[in-house]
């Protein structure tokens, strides 16, 4: 075990997590590294958050206790890209947009910008192209973490087809690092495509959007995204996106034109794969069954704030943003969508808030096996270090 | 001790529901993997999510092992029962309770056969995509159990990407709620863990199922090649051309023989290789790709293609290729049917090696495989009245195991690790992942009572009951004890 001197700097002014400031800083280059750090945090009970590109490090609730962050941007370049297996493996802290895989693509939206690859896994922040592709934890083949003891394991591998033991990967998805830290990952690869289109058309309401987009899934033009954007007030509009060969997609097109209707339009609308809020704004995800995606743009246009609802009608998930203040008003405009998600049956997440509506709102919402999630939290981090209180009931 | 708990699962689920008799019991000692058998203790019939919870919680308290069981199709013993424990049976629960277009999913219960799925979503024009070659009669439990793959992963992944939801009967009997019809329920991906846990972590109770829209059009061809190396070239030929099949598929030679001694499938003579590739998609793209598929296979060396003009065609196609398991049983007396992974691009060393192993233990291999994802199914060969055959088999069977390992493939592909691969798995997992794996057993099974002996070499103490403390037990943090 090394000594922890050796292995941080001090935390410097901006070393700091949701306004929780840090003692140390360590920014390990491999998994050994990381090991080592994480077993002399273990053993002076340290908390840790985990930071890659520090682009979503205030999503969550902030860290009841925090000594040490977990710098993964040391942590990057990828290890493999074996073009003929369709796969390659990343270490965590390489940017996303760094990721050069010649001819082929990980199919992984980013939008978030400054994200890395681990950061990206360990919230599980998806994109329009979900719809073909999925996220990453349909994506993830592999993961090798460091536990919060040090202990380095491995779950899955470098092939695509894999049965062998449990998903830890998957586990691991969307954990905002309360499980451990995430060194590498290994990812399936899809053929860059020759050609893509983007066809957009108006709708007048919330209702009319959603029979777009169902027509658009009817079509068999088998879509890569259907999106949505809702600003308040203004018309809704709806884009399709498709990806192939330059025939194909012309013809795809085509299709796409005639069931978007005479006001349909070719061209990437500017709020494409973007999250509708800005800093200091409150940002919140929403999911529901396909058919009530209406449902979710409606309620949103009744609350009369200024929300603006955008995301993937193909997938059933939406992001809204609003002004913070007053937060009096954000949390009511929460509970109404909360309340119209769950009838949907549905959930309403509020991703990053100012302070003041953090006192306000519950962040996560109702929980289906919490209970199980807290066992899990205790077997993974007994000592209930590792970004203590960021995830929901208080893990 | 089993009378009294047979006594309570009669009160529970009536009598004619609980089997005690031996006779009745031994119908039940295996699964797919015949030369595994144990005889349960008692076996249980639940028609409903409460009364299998009842089930477990009686199991629970009488600290009795149970083991979830579909249609008993599973071929690595993951349903294979304990002598002294309950198999608790779910193909009584097999209705489907919804089938919704407008959401793209489907409620089932575990019961389900996995093709009656696709049948009842198939009038609204989708289906359900992952279609293991047994999906005529397994079940979706099993399917979720082990997260079931076929042949047609390549293109739309396993089980675990078309769940979004399960109600599931917890190791200590609880009913519990994972996903939804919705996608990224928040919290810990609970789901993601239970799927292909092959039935330690609980027992699924009712699926929601995603379902996909119909493809506009499919497109099947047939090339026989003089070789699997010519074969394994065409593949990449058409990996490293961006074409994403629905399905590539491959059949040697003593592969072929059997099929056609078993269903005379008609596939051209003197083939030492032929690959089915089908596309599936818009119609505009399916075209376009099918040429040039086309053009690839003859570059590589096919001497003969075939394109499925209808259905009927297409079935024959894949009649030879979904039979071939079955099929060996023409050409040999006795079979292993193995399940491993290597790189795709690694296919023609492996393949060699595999030759060479046969060759050097005097016993045939017939090798059907997913050659667009490295899937093998190497079929062992043995006359099990030859003395000493079968230990040869089982032993070339073991070392393809091995050649997988080395080229940094996987021990199973769908089949799954069950009672028939755990001795391998520390050969492809160290222990401290195997320790970590078996962390979320801990958190949902801590007493080791749901399908115990399954997936793991050595189960893990668990320590104290979850939940009930925070921070490291002192003689841990001591570094004195690991578990206690």
């Amino acid at each position: 075990m090394g000594d922890l001197a050796d292995l941080t700097r001090p935390a410097g002014d901006d070393d700091a997590v949701a306004g929780v400031p840090a003692r140390l800083v360590a920014a390990p280059a491999s998994t050994e590294e990381a090991s080592a750090v994480l077993a002399a945090a273990a053993a002076a009970g340290l908390a840790v958050v985990v930071r890659g590109g520090g682009s979503k490090l205030d999503w969550g609730m902030p860290p009841e206790r925090l000594d040490l962050i977990l710098d993964t941007r040391r942590l990057a370049g990828v290890v493999e890209h074996a073009a003929g297996d369709l796969i390659t493996v990343v270490r965590a802290g390489t940017p996303t947009d760094d990721l050069d895989l010649p001819g082929q693509q990980l199919a992984l939206d980013r939008p978030v910008p400054g994200a890395t690859v681990g950061g990206t896994v360990a919230v599980n922040t998806s994109g329009p192209r979900r719809v073909l592709y999925g996220t990453a934890r349909d994506l993830l083949i592999g993961m090798t973490v460091v536990r919060p003891d040090g202990r380095v394991a491995h779950a899955g591998g470098k092939v695509v087809k894999n049965v062998a033991g449990y998903d830890l990967a998957k586990l691991f998805t969307g954990s905002y690092g309360t499980l451990g830290l995430i060194t590498e990952c290994a990812f399936r690869l899809h053929p860059r495509p020759a050609a893509t289109a983007v066809v957009c058309a108006p709708a007048p309401d919330p209702a009319a959007a959603g029979r777009l987009a169902a027509a658009v899934r009817d079509a068999q033009v088998v879509p890569s995204a259907v999106e949505v954007d809702a600003p308040p007030g203004g018309p809704v509009e709806v884009a399709a996106l498709v990806e192939g060969s330059v025939d194909g997609v012309a013809e795809r097109a085509a299709v796409l034109h005639k069931v978007l209707g005479d006001q349909a339009r070719d061209g990437v609308p500017e709020w494409w794969g973007t999250l509708p809020w800005r800093t200091g704004q409150v940002g919140i995800k929403l999911t529901a069954p396909l058919s009530r995606v209406p449902a979710l743009l409606t309620e949103a246009r009744a609350t009369g704030a200024a929300v603006t609802v955008r995301g993937s009608a193909g997938a059933g998930v939406l992001y809204a943003g609003l002004p913070a203040d007053p937060p009096g008003d954000v949390a009511t405009v929460v509970e109404r969508l909360r309340a119209a998600a769950v009838r949907a049956e549905g959930h309403v997440v509020v991703l990053t808030a100012p302070p003041a509506v953090r006192q306000l709102v519950d962040l996560w919402g109702p929980v289906g096996g919490l209970a199980l999630m807290r066992r899990v939290k205790d077997q993974f981090d007994p000592e209930h270090r590792f970004a203590p209180g960021r995830f929901v009931g208080g893990i | 001790m089993i009378d009294v708990l047979a006594g309570r699962l009669r009160a529970v689920l009536g009598a004619e529901r609980v089997l005690s008799d031996r006779q009745q019991l031994r119908t039940y000692e295996c699964d797919g993997l015949a030369h595994y058998k144990v005889i349960p203790a008692l076996v249980a019939f639940p028609h409903t999510a409460e009364e299998c919870a009842a089930v477990v919680r009686a199991c629970v308290a009488a600290n009795v092992p149970f083991v979830a069981r579909g249609s008993g199709t599973g071929l690595s013993g993951g349903a294979l029962p304990h002598a002294d424990g309950v198999l608790v049976v779910t193909s009584q629960m097999r209705e489907i309770r919804d089938v919704s277009p407008a959401d793209e999913r489907a409620v089932v219960e575990p019961g389900v056969i996995n093709l009656h799925v696709t049948r009842a979503a198939t009038p609204h024009g989708y289906y359900y995509a992952p279609d293991p070659s047994s999906q005529q009669i397994c079940s979706i439990g099993g399917n979720v159990a082990e997260n079931s793959g076929g042949a047609h992963c390549l293109k739309y992944g396993f089980t675990a990407h078309h769940v979004t939801g399960a109600r599931v009967v917890t190791p200590d009997g609880d009913l519990v709620r994972l996903g939804g019809r919705a996608p990224d329920a928040p919290g810990y991906d609970l789901l993601g863990a239970f799927v292909g846990a092959e039935g330690t972590l609980g027992i699924a109770v009712e699926v929601t199922l995603k379902l996909v829209r119909l493809p506009e059009s499919v497109r099947t061809l047939l090339a026989a090649f003089a070789s699997t190396d010519q074969a394994g070239a065409a593949v990449s030929a058409i990996i490293a051309a961006g074409v994403v099949p629905a399905a590539v598929e491959m059949m040697d030679a003593l592969a072929i023989e059997a099929a056609e001694a078993a269903v005379a499938c008609g596939y051209p003579a003197g083939a030492g290789a032929v690959l089915i590739v089908e596309l599936d998609g818009p119609a505009a793209e399916v075209s376009a790709q099918f040429d040039e598929v086309r053009t690839l296979c003859r570059d590589n060396g096919a001497f003969e293609i075939r394109v499925a003009a209808d259905d009927a065609e297409r079935a024959l196609f894949w009649k030879g290729r979904k039979s071939a398991f079955a099929a060996v049983g023409r050409i040999s007396s006795d079979y292993i049917v193995q399940d491993g992974v290597i790189p795709r691009t690694a296919l023609p060393e492996v393949l060699r090696r595999i030759g060479t192993l046969a060759g050097d233990h005097g016993i045939r291999v017939a090798n059907v495989f997913h050659a667009g994802d490295g899937n093998l199914h190497p079929l062992v060969l043995f006359d099990a009245e030859v003395p000493g055959e079968a230990e040869r088999a089982e032993e070339v069977s073991g070392a393809i195991i091995d050649l997988c390992i080395e080229y940094g493939g996987s021990i199973t592909g769908e089949h799954g690790v069950g009672m028939d691969k755990s001795r391998y798995m520390p050969r492809m997992f160290t222990a401290d992942d195997l320790d970590t794996m078996q962390l979320v057993r801990c958190a949902f099974d801590p007493a080791g009572l749901s399908n115990p002996g399954k997936v793991f070499p050595t189960p893990r103490l668990c320590g104290e009951v979850p939940g009930r403390h925070r921070g490291a037990h002192p003689l841990q943090e001591a570094g004195i004890a690991e578990v206690f």
